[in-house]
């Protein structure tokens, strides 16, 4: 794979990208993985639906999967970056291995720690996530990297039989600071809140 | 685990473990889930319960030491976390890999607020397994029942 001029500025913008997926998300369950992602969801409209997370870096597709093995009903969406989908690159393959027909993946790359400093990637030369994801089993995957494709990828995040991985090569991007709340118990609290369960 | 109404059990398995996960395997009512690496079964098992399910974690010892920030998750959710370890590297240890970890499982859960139930006695490991269960899924911590080498038998690799 030849390095793309992805630094440039026509590459997909990660807040409206987020902001009209999650417009669409229906009655879905959003993981969204720690930093920018949970930045980002919060940014597109607070829900109770929102796990958010800040912490437990290569967590948000584990979590994202035990939280689909719970739900069989509902659909789940994780929200990761490619920082974090690598650390944790091989839930993948227990992704694949239980196969939950209601999870989907979405990883915003923009090849970067954007989170710390911007400090180059390993996605920034030749690894490809969706490709590495096909190995491990995960036969539906899509990489976009035009906004025009977003309508056809929230299709496939929301409604696609899964488990389904999209990968979204974004733009490094300086956004404002949103974040939302950081207790875990309250989060924790909402988000079983949301789904009817009982206080335990 | 039938008893604590365990829904899913995620393992990297040990050699202690192969009984209790061929019962896992056969049931209809708990799910096996198998893990590339151990950290995944604690964000698994905080999803299953934020979501409504209890889940649990079985492992080697050597499996602890790739858990510990990972043990943040349920920590920061207020989230039970179970774990059930086979000990290596203590009770008549022959593999010298296995001593620095299996030494090091009870103070670096501890360091990370975990609440250890450690069983010496096969007698004991039905009744410790429920009490380490119900702190965890009653008082929303994480709580890891160890299973001593002097209770599965330490290794022998053919050795006699």
């Amino acid at each position: 794979m030849t390095p793309t001029p992805h630094k440039s500025s026509n590459r997909i913008k990660r807040r409206p990208l987020v902001a009209e997926l999650l417009a669409g998300r229906g009655s879905a369950l959003v993981v969204p993985g720690l930093g920018s992602a949970t930045w980002d969801c919060f940014a597109a409209g607070d829900a109770p639906e929102y796990l958010y997370s800040w912490g437990g870096m290569g967590l948000a597709v584990p979590t994202a999967l035990g939280v689909a093995l719970a739900q069989p009903e509902r659909r789940v969406l994780a929200v990761t970056g490619d920082g974090e989908m690598l650390m944790g690159i091989g839930s993948l393959a227990v992704v694949a291995d239980q196969a939950p027909v209601n999870l989907a993946i979405l990883v915003l790359d923009n090849e970067s720690f954007g989170e710390t400093g911007r400090q180059r990637g390993l996605t920034d030369n030749r690894v490809d996530i969706a490709a590495v994801a096909q190995g491990f089993g995960l036969r539906q995957t899509r990489t976009i990297s035009q906004a025009d494709a977003v309508a056809e990828l929230a299709d496939f995040l929301f409604k696609a039989p899964g488990p389904v991985l999209a990968v979204a090569k974004i733009a490094i991007s300086q956004d404002p600071w949103r974040l939302p709340e950081k207790d875990g118990a309250t989060i924790a609290h909402r988000f079983r809140g949301a789904l009817g369960l009982e206080p335990t | 685990m039938a008893a604590r109404d365990i829904a899913v059990v995620c393992t990297i398995p040990d050699g202690g473990l192969t009984e209790l996960l061929k019962l896992v395997e056969a049931s209809k009512t708990v799910r096996l889930v198998t893990l590339s690496t151990e950290p995944e079964g604690i964000g698994i098992a905080t999803g299953c319960w934020l979501a409504g399910k209890r889940a649990m974690i079985a492992m080697q010892s050597s499996g602890v030491g790739n858990c510990i920030n990972a043990l943040g998750l349920p920590a920061a959710y207020r989230a039970p976390c179970l774990m059930l370890v086979t000990m290596r590297g203590q009770w008549g240890e022959f593999n010298p890999w296995q001593v620095p970890m299996g030494q090091a499982v009870r103070p670096a859960l501890e360091a990370v607020g975990v609440k250890c139930f450690a069983v010496d006695k096969a007698e004991e490991i039905g009744e410790t397994f429920a009490a380490a269960a119900d702190i965890a899924f009653m008082s929303r911590v994480s709580a890891a029942v160890l299973i001593s080498q002097r209770v599965i038998g330490a290794k022998e690799f053919g050795r006699k």
